[in-house]
């Protein structure tokens, strides 16, 4: 029942957007770009720290998908399916492999685990000459299946790729949380042992997750290397950019798969109004508003907005 | 730029009514009425509503003044060498030119007539960054153009945005030669008003064969990313067409970014066979290097080629090694400020101190020289335009192949279309005067901008590794 809640309601802010999407300014339309981008990344957050895990390493995937499209570009791959489907599914791929270690670990043994792997990319990355080192690469404006709008019309159509993948992905998710291995989250969150004592593999439904939490990443990173035009280690692998995902997650609340994107939303414009009169304080602005919302929001925006139509259940 | 700063004061003040109001609404009214909670919905609505429309008033830019977006690193490990003597630099010539204050040919006030406003902003956090804040100051805030960029990453993430929304980009100070012969090689929108980062190896490796001519060899130690690895690059291509008799060391120390302790490489290089050393060392890196070296006696064994350390120099005064053979990335800074004695130099220098307290060092003078560019393009345009305010391509067609005086030197736009600047170079050894206070440099060598620049239409390293044809050297 609620399930369908969700999903209608989300079906209804698509096609508001998707319409929004032609009237709006430019520099709004990059926000929700942007915020779309790390929406995805956050929500592979959500969906491991509904079981407990918090990675600290999500840039890596984020950021190998990012250069997945970038070097299919160098490549000659301008089609945006492909370069966002191709370079997501790498991040899969890459988080399955590392699942089999990663799995292994809980709490502040996992989130380092997974922020070492990424300093390994980070530092891969900025010592290669060939990926253009810490200078990053450039990134083509893409096609869409043989369609090449240029300026605006390229932003515009990439707002409506952008929002048809979220799209894709928050029903995906939702329908997963939905299905029996994904309500094993919560069960796994609680009592490992009763969980295996039920027939299930605690290790499976993790590395299960953390591909999932991977993928979306990927698609995250992949959305973001379109958007900006531009990869480089220090915005797509550094541990900072992990940093802001958690800061993201913290912030949206794990109430809801719109959630992680309700919060990038307001991460991206708290950042860019701290950016625009703060020049020397923005880093102060942002640490400032991540205690306020732990001191006085601790379950995220998602809550606030329950409050507002009167839900007083938090979260579930 | 009032009319502008007031819209922005103004929309400031509606998002914090609007955030004020919201939190209210929220958490101090409890009611369980529901027509009570719609009407918080709806006032929230209003309230994002206003916002958006408080911030799109910011849009409107008078005409007859002028916006100048400066980017440079306000925080960070780039802030205390590059960022804040080019903010002061741009501060200080933004001001002076306002006030007509400027020596000639620069002494009328204002650009082409108009005020100039200049957004100095953060260029920290990665080109992904840079790129979406640029995006906003074209689309939100309407800015005339852009002068600065310290970074090479930013300059190569800016580029294709640049040309994108035909935006007039002036590149100040940020180094890489593949702007123009790599991502850009028929540039419109971008220019670069000094010399790239070639030049510097070049000049340095002209300075090392005249005047190390029986030195065994040189090694290295620079910083394990795009700058450390282009500059160890030029300069040891050069070295091996100026002076093949001096043998490179490919045992290089090759530290990471930022990383603060070089007790492993000092070591190194102290057990290391040749005499000179070439390092691009800047900032925090490179003051930490020099204190960790001083302490082991490094400087007194080896004699260093620090192609950067002129942003150090001042900062560092007494506890800057002797000897060592300092570059500024062209005749700024130290150069500028002992040997030049031009009216533009001594008022740049003066106004400089009296403002500061300290001496300007090279990205004072590039930021500087970017926005004084930008004076002589806008007024040669406006000039031929009949006086009225000219528009971007006549400003840029004016730039193109220009020579324009800067504050410590001539640039010639001579090179990628006439985008890419020429300037000269300036090479000599630091130490500190006691009866100045200030280090010095002394046995200085000046290089002419075409002496050390592949010629016009030449990639860098391919001049660089077919014996720098063309180098006009007199």
């Amino acid at each position: 029942m609620s399930a369908d809640k969700t999903i209608i309601g989300v079906t209804i802010a698509v096609v508001l957007l998707a319409c929004a999407n032609f009237f709006i300014a430019d520099w709004i339309r990059q926000i929700g770009l942007l915020s779309m981008a790390i929406g995805s990344v956050a929500l592979g957050l959500l969906v491991l720290w509904r079981t407990g895990l918090i990675s600290f390493g999500h840039a890596l995937f984020y950021g190998f998908s990012a250069y997945g499209v970038a070097l299919l570009n160098y490549l000659g791959v301008r089609d945006a399916f492909v370069l966002v489907i191709v370079s997501a599914a790498a991040s899969g791929l890459l988080a399955w492999g590392l699942g089999f270690l990663v799995r292994r670990y809980r709490a502040i043994f996992f989130a380092l685990l997974t922020m070492a792997f990424s300093m390994i990319l980070y530092g891969v990355l900025a010592k290669t000459e060939r990926f253009g080192s810490t200078d990053g690469l450039n990134v083509h404006p893409p096609t869409f299946l043989g369609y090449a709008p240029v300026d605006q019309a390229a932003q515009i159509t990439l707002f409506l790729f952008g929002l048809l993948v979220i799209y894709g992905l928050i029903l995906g998710v939702q329908i997963y949380l939905r299905s029996v291995l994904g309500q094993m989250t919560t069960a796994v969150r609680e009592n490992e042992i009763r969980v295996e004592y039920l027939g299930y593999s605690v290790e499976h439904v993790i590395h299960i997750k953390y591909v999932i939490s991977g993928l979306l990443a990927g698609f995250g990173g992949a959305i973001m290397a379109l958007a900006v035009g531009q990869v480089d280690p220090e915005s797509m692998a550094y541990w900072t950019a992990s940093g802001e995902f958690v800061f993201v997650a913290i912030l949206a609340g794990t109430g809801n798969v719109a959630a992680p994107f309700i919060g990038a939303v307001a991460f991206e414009v708290i950042r860019h109004f701290a950016w625009e009169h703060g020049a020397n304080l923005w880093q102060l602005i942002m640490g400032g508003t991540l205690l306020a919302i732990i001191m006085f929001v601790p379950d995220g925006i998602w809550s606030v907005l329950q409050r507002l139509v009167g839900k007083k259940d938090g979260v579930k | 730029m009032a009319q502008a700063s007031t819209t922005l004061g103004l929309m400031f003040i509606l998002t914090k009514l609007t955030v004020v109001s919201t939190m209210y609404l929220l958490f101090i009214q409890e009611d369980k009425n529901m027509k009570h909670r719609v009407l918080r919905l709806v006032a929230v609505g209003v309230a994002a509503v206003l916002t958006t429309f408080g911030v799109a008033v910011g849009n409107a830019v008078a005409k007859d003044k002028m916006v100048i977006a400066v980017p440079t690193f306000l925080t960070g490990g780039g802030a205390p060498a590059f960022g804040v003597p080019a903010r002061n630099g741009t501060e200080l010539i933004i001001q002076a030119i306002n006030k007509g204050q400027v020596p000639a040919p620069y002494n009328t006030k204002g650009i082409a007539g108009a005020q100039v406003e200049a957004i100095i902003y953060d260029e920290s956090g990665g080109g992904a960054k840079q790129v979406t804040e640029y995006r906003n100051k074209v689309q939100k805030l309407g800015v005339d153009m852009f002068a600065g960029f310290v970074s090479s990453g930013t300059c190569a993430a800016i580029t294709p945005v640049a040309e994108e929304l035909k935006t007039l980009t002036v590149y100040a100070t940020c180094g890489t030669p593949r702007v123009f012969e790599e991502l850009d090689k028929n540039p419109k929108y971008v220019f670069r008003t000094m010399s790239h980062a070639t030049a510097d190896g070049v000049a340095l490796a002209h300075y090392v064969a005249s005047k190390y001519p029986s030195a065994n060899g040189y090694t290295g130690i620079n910083q394990n990313y795009a700058w450390g690895q282009d500059s160890w690059r030029d300069f040891d291509l050069a070295m091996k067409v100026l002076a093949p008799n001096i043998k490179g060391s490919d045992k290089g120390q090759w530290p990471k970014i930022f990383a603060g302790r070089y007790g492993a490489e000092i070591s190194a290089l102290l057990k290391s066979p040749e005499d000179l050393v070439h390092t691009s060392f800047w900032g925090g890196d490179l003051e930490a290097f020099i204190f960790q070296g001083l302490a082991r006696g490094l400087f007194k064994k080896k004699t260093f080629l620090m192609s950067v350390a002129g942003t150090a120099a001042y900062r560092l005064g007494k506890k800057l090694p002797a000897g060592i053979v300092l570059g500024s990335r062209g005749p700024y800074g130290i150069y500028a400020n002992q040997l030049t004695d031009t009216p533009m130099v001594k008022w740049f220098n003066n106004a400089y101190v009296n403002r500061y307290g300290t001496q300007p060092t090279q990205p004072s003078y590039q930021y500087a020289q970017a926005i004084l560019g930008a004076k002589f393009a806008y007024e040669k345009a406006a000039a031929a335009n009949s006086g009225k305010w000219p528009s971007t391509d006549q400003v840029i067609a004016a730039l193109e192949g220009a020579t324009f005086q800067g504050v410590a030197t001539e640039v010639r736009m001579a090179r990628s279309n006439g985008h890419q600047g020429v300037t000269d170079h300036a090479w000599g050894v630091a130490s500190f005067d006691k009866e100045l206070g200030l280090p010095v440099v002394s046995e200085v060598m000046h290089f002419k901008g075409d002496c050390i620049m592949p010629p016009d239409g030449m990639d860098s390293v391919t001049w660089l590794k077919g014996g720098m044809k063309g180098a006009k050297c007199d």
